[in-house]
């Protein structure tokens, strides 16, 4: 499948789920914005290394690095850019081969994708908490600016 | 100051916490916003502690305690937003005290929601879009939409009738499968599996496993817990609703 379909793709969907959460009309545009890359990076990372984990880590950095850089320039909460991007990566169908194999009673295979489905969302989580983490403290250490608001 | 003044002030610090928790802000961030309107208002040693079923703030002596229960919490970003702007523009004193609490009552009242159908649009073009993203066919898409938009409407509509959020869940899921199933068996639709997981993703609880994770690690354990617990029974509603399907 060709990168631009990829990229078109997780726009829209991006997009869809930031109507679905109701985030402000003239932010749309960048709620999809955040999850088209956050996508792309995982989709790249994953055809290279072949490790959904990795990849997702990756991908949640760079959804929360970019939603970050947005909220400072807009003035409005993180959370607005970064829910809407994070969605892709959800390990969702992980979590449906779990539960499938669960009901047809293989459950050694389902323990198999249940951790790979854990070890996705704890990736996601740590991608993001590491992407703030680094902002503040770029933001912190200041480079001659006035201590900004915290948006 | 008069200490009428005072009091407008907690309860403007209050109802500010209260609308954001309601609308799905992160717990951290409901805390920041309220200790940073308090200090505008000259309270100091205010301290506070958000759970995503109630707010207890208390603005130091002489002032009394308040506590305010959260009863339901609903994802609406652009709330959020608009109670950050009233917090910011009352901190740059922008707005007095009174000019705030006016628009945060009218926040409260106002309905700011994108209409039902274009939800409904939004999420059956995302479950078409999941389907490709994970390698789905592209035969199955009109499939995926369908599922996608009808299990959107009616996890909607049975919340409002109910206010039961895993029953809707369920019989969302559960219609989804069914649509799945029914869509493959006459030959509208190719792969099951792929069909149920992007019409699915309109219902994961992203929103919450995204805050419980960061509550988490901010060090709000009780907000952290029960969201993921929140998090944790909407999975599990889902999971079972496509598992009946699958089961037969």
């Amino acid at each position: 499948m060709t990168w631009i379909v990829q990229a078109i793709l997780s726009f829209l969907a991006a997009t869809g789920f930031g109507i679905i959460f109701n985030a402000p009309r003239r932010m749309l545009f960048y709620c999809g914005f955040v999850g088209m890359t956050g996508w792309l990076v995982y989709s790249l990372f994953n055809g290279i290394s072949g490790d959904p984990v990795q990849a997702s880590f990756l991908g949640a950095f760079m959804v929360a690095l970019v939603a970050h850089i947005f909220a400072k320039r807009f003035r409005t909460p993180m959370i607005i850019f970064s829910v809407a991007g994070i969605i892709p990566l959800v390990p969702g169908g992980m979590s449906y081969n779990a539960m499938r194999h669960i009901v047809e009673k293989d459950y050694l295979t389902a323990i198999s994708f249940a951790s790979g489905a854990f070890m996705v969302s704890g990736a996601i989580a740590m991608g993001l908490v590491f992407a703030e983490v680094m902002i503040q403290l770029i933001f912190r250490s200041g480079i001659g600016r006035k201590r900004g608001k915290k948006v | 100051m008069p200490i009428v003044d005072k009091e407008t002030a907690i309860d403007c610090c209050l109802l500010a916490g209260r609308l954001m928790m309601e609308a799905g802000a992160e717990t951290y961030r409901v805390e920041d916003t309220m200790a940073r309107m308090a200090e505008t208002q000259q309270l100091s040693a205010t301290h506070s502690f958000v759970t995503p079923t109630g707010i207890i703030f208390s603005p130091g002596s002489p002032h009394h305690t308040k506590l305010i229960r959260i009863k339901d919490r609903t994802t609406d970003l652009e709330k959020v937003a608009l109670v950050n702007d009233v917090s910011r523009k009352l901190s740059a004193n922008e707005y007095t005290l009174e000019e705030a609490y006016a628009k945060l009552q009218e926040i409260q009242k106002a309905n700011v929601m994108f209409p039902l159908w274009l939800q409904i649009i939004a999420a059956a073009v995302a479950s078409g879009c999941f389907l490709i993203l994970y390698n789905g066919l592209w035969t199955d898409v009109p499939a995926a939409i369908f599922a996608g938009g009808v299990g959107y409407v009616i996890v909607t509509k049975i919340h409002e009738l109910t206010r039961v959020k895993f029953f809707a869940e369920f019989v969302g899921s559960l219609f989804i499968g069914l649509i799945g199933f029914t869509a493959v068996q006459t030959g509208l639709g190719v792969e099951l599996d792929k069909i149920i997981i992007g019409s699915v993703m309109p219902l994961v609880p992203g929103l919450l496993i995204t805050n419980a994770v960061r509550d988490l690690m901010a060090g709000h354990f009780m907000s952290g817990l029960s969201k993921g617990a929140e998090a944790f029974l909407t999975a599990f509603a889902i999971g079972a609703g496509v598992a009946l399907v699958l089961s037969f």
